[in-house]
């Protein structure tokens, strides 16, 4: 019979104690199991989902917020920029991809971001060398949509299925315009799980997504203002006119890489949704109203940019928030400083803590096996009168401690990802953040042998107890 | 194996640091296969005796001669080794380990010697001593008598050259004593393996041919 057989057999004599403490012991590896999963996921999720863009372009104001909402679709959608300005960017010979954001919407069935783009969204890889796979295929008319992995599964929603669009998180008023979904994409790990893409065509095309008419001339005015300074500064021809122009006619979008450029020169801000459509402009196939805005009455909430070249990014950056209209921020940049100076500091708190937890389950372990040492000086006295050398004796109560402690810590591991996996539901509600409650974390590997240590640490005093036990005296007590 | 005991000294230092001579054993010898029963009075140092032949105690001076080994000139580990693979150890509250079934118990005995646990021989001797059909049982599930019985089983596990017996019987009713000391002694004849079993009990000693009174060779 070796000694982990014999300690294992001392720990079930005492099964109450013995499954006390490892009780004890499991619930605060539970704990630090639980809490270090989530800030893992935290952390790679953080970390995962900014590599695709050098620069994210929105309305003045914090870039955190910009990039949190962009990226993460995390908080509330920050002002919007004039779509001409995204019309600008995308004209812009340095720049490589200009990817316009739309948000404000939401889902009615699960509450999910709907967010407007283009298909050249879905072109960037989302993280390097990961590129969207799809199920179906990305949009082709104007009101489809690709939905995340997570959405499908939560809705329940696959090829075919539509949907209304939610006004904002809070007014809950549902749109007329149906969308339908022509792709899933496959799981990321990142936000865009969550995420419901709809062609920024359609998007436009919403009763109420338009900007109100004399808001839209003010603005229209001032960016053409705007833009005619700039030109001037630069010797060049304004691209915009000051004023909207009257529209000719109102054809509709069909290039989804260029999403409302045939509206853009010829349509006119309109009084009311529905002004300026004939019986027969204005409804498609679908029988969609067609609210097919001009570029004035447009906006987009975020532009993605990226560069071939990441010092034309830096100079894109000065540039940018050098003027009034916008401001540019560095996903990356944003990131790291929420890594370092919030989720960074969570982590050494948490460390902190966990140490503080192991130390307290390495006393528990310590106290029981130390009060059972009274009880059992005549068990130990047998062993060394059948012969056991005091070594003997000192290794089996050392495994004993071992043994629960592995017990206790393997016990608490799983405890850990169930109870992730119980949380795994209100934490991606409460956060918008996707949850993998099985992701093993590297450092689960080093919690073992670090218990394995922590339980032979506190072995030894009990252990040398029984090293030290006079066999005469105790056999006879 | 023979036993020889000259000269043995022991003594303990009470509370206050006054010595308390135990044993003063000029000699005392049991020759190999013997069986001697041993009665001394309690608080006769009988006890200490039985620890100090064992090495359990190592005795203050003098010679302790196991077969060709004097041990008490040997170190504690050694001691501890000497014990695992040579002697038995019959106590009269059994002190069976409870965490342990009848068969680990004796198992138990076998791996303390470095020998191989030999589960076939463990069942063999539960066998012999009549516990075939308790071997998976615990120490509280078993009567007094099985206890005993195990204890026995136990103390020959690893073929003992020298079976040394605490009062075995002094815990059981009159109807097992019997029972128990017959199968101690026939252990002890089938192996030639010599037996010092202590007894307070004159019915027990009556049974042996040689009977030891402690007090007249212990002169502490």
């Amino acid at each position: 019979m070796n000694l982990v057989t014999i300690a294992w057999k001392s720990i079930r004599q005492r099964a109450l104690a013995s499954s006390l403490t490892a009780l004890s012991v499991a619930l605060g590896v539970m704990l630090m199991v639980s809490v270090l999963v989530v800030h893992g996921i935290v952390d790679r999720v953080f970390s995962q989902s900014t590599s695709g863009y050098h620069l994210i372009v929105g309305a003045k104001g914090s870039p955190l917020q910009l990039v949190l909402n962009t990226i993460y679709h995390l908080g509330d959608p920050v002002e919007n920029i004039p779509y001409n300005y995204y019309k600008r960017l995308r004209d812009d010979p340095m720049i490589d991809h200009a990817v316009p954001i739309c948000m404000g919407d939401v889902t009615q069935e699960g509450n999910f971001r709907i967010i407007g783009t283009t298909s050249e969204f879905f072109e960037l890889p989302y993280h390097p060398e990961r590129e969207f796979r799809v199920k179906g295929h990305f949009f082709e008319d104007d009101f489809d949509a690709v939905i995340g992995s997570h959405v499908a599964k939560a809705n329940g929603w696959d090829i075919g299925s539509q949907f209304q669009p939610v006004h904002g998180v809070a007014d809950g008023h549902v749109h007329e315009e149906k969308f339908t979904i022509v792709g899933i994409l496959a799981p990321t790990g990142t936000p865009n799980d969550k995420g419901v893409f709809i062609n920024i065509d359609g998007f436009y095309q919403i009763a109420g997504h338009e900007k109100p008419i004399d808001e839209a001339q003010k603005k229209a005015a001032d960016y053409a203002e705007f833009e005619r300074k700039q030109a001037e500064a630069l010797g060049l021809k304004p691209k915009v006119a000051t004023q909207p122009e009257p529209p000719a006619t109102a054809p509709k979008a069909t290039d989804p890489k260029a999403p409302a450029n045939a509206i853009a020169d010829d349509a006119t801000p309109k009084k009311d949704e529905h002004a300026g459509h004939d019986d027969h402009v204005g409804h498609d196939h679908h029988g969609h109203h067609h609210h097919e805005l001009p570029d004035e009455q447009k906006e987009v909430t975020a532009v993605l940019l990226k560069f071939e070249y990441t010092t034309f990014a830096i100079q894109m950056l000065a540039t940018i928030n050098g003027e009034p209209y916008a401001q540019a921020a560095q996903p990356f940049k944003e990131i790291y400083w929420i890594l370092t100076n919030v989720v960074g500091n969570v982590r050494w708190l948490l460390i902190v803590m966990t140490a503080l937890i192991l130390v307290v389950s390495g006393v528990g372990i310590f106290v029981s096996i130390y009060n059972s040492m009274a009880d059992r000086r005549k068990e130990i006295a047998v062993m060394r009168a059948l012969g056991a050398q005091r070594s003997t004796v000192f290794w089996i109560i050392l495994c004993e401690s071992v043994l629960l402690c592995a017990g206790g810590g393997i016990f608490g591991m799983l405890l850990g990802h169930g109870l992730v996996v119980f949380a795994a539901p209100l934490l991606e509600a409460k956060t918008g953040l996707l949850i993998n409650p099985w992701a093993f974390e590297q450092w689960e590997l080093v919690l073992l042998p670090v218990m394995i240590g922590l339980a032979s640490l506190v072995g030894i005093i009990p252990g040398l107890t029984a090293y030290r036990t006079d066999v005469a005296k105790a056999l006879h007590s | 194996m023979s036993l020889r005991l000259t000269d043995v000294r022991k003594s303990y230092v009470d509370q206050d640091g006054t010595k308390l001579p135990i044993l003063a054993v000029s000699h005392f010898e049991l020759k190999s296969g013997e069986q001697v029963a041993l009665i001394g009075e309690s608080g006769g140092g009988k006890t200490t005796l039985l620890n100090v032949i064992s090495g359990i105690t190592a005795a203050d001076s003098g010679e302790v001669l196991i077969g060709n080994t004097n041990i008490a000139k040997l170190s504690e580990v050694s001691r501890d080794r000497f014990r695992a693979q040579r002697i038995g150890f019959i106590f009269q509250t059994f002190n069976l380990l409870p965490a342990f079934t009848a068969l680990e118990n004796v198992l138990l005995g076998m791996s303390f010697s470095g020998q191989h646990a030999d589960r076939n021989r463990a069942k063999e001797l539960l066998g012999r001593v009549g516990l075939a059909h308790r071997l998976n049982h615990r120490p509280n599930t078993l009567s007094v008598g099985e206890q005993q019985r195990v204890a026995v089983a136990r103390s020959l596990a690893n073929k003992p050259s020298l079976l040394l017996a605490d009062e075995p019987t002094a815990s059981i009713d009159a109807k097992h004593q019997a029972t128990v000391l017959e199968l101690i002694r026939t252990a002890c004849s089938e192996q030639n393996c010599s037996l010092l079993l202590v007894t307070h009990s004159p019915e027990v000693a009556a049974q042996f041919k040689r009977v030891e009174r402690l007090s007249d060779f212990n002169k502490p």
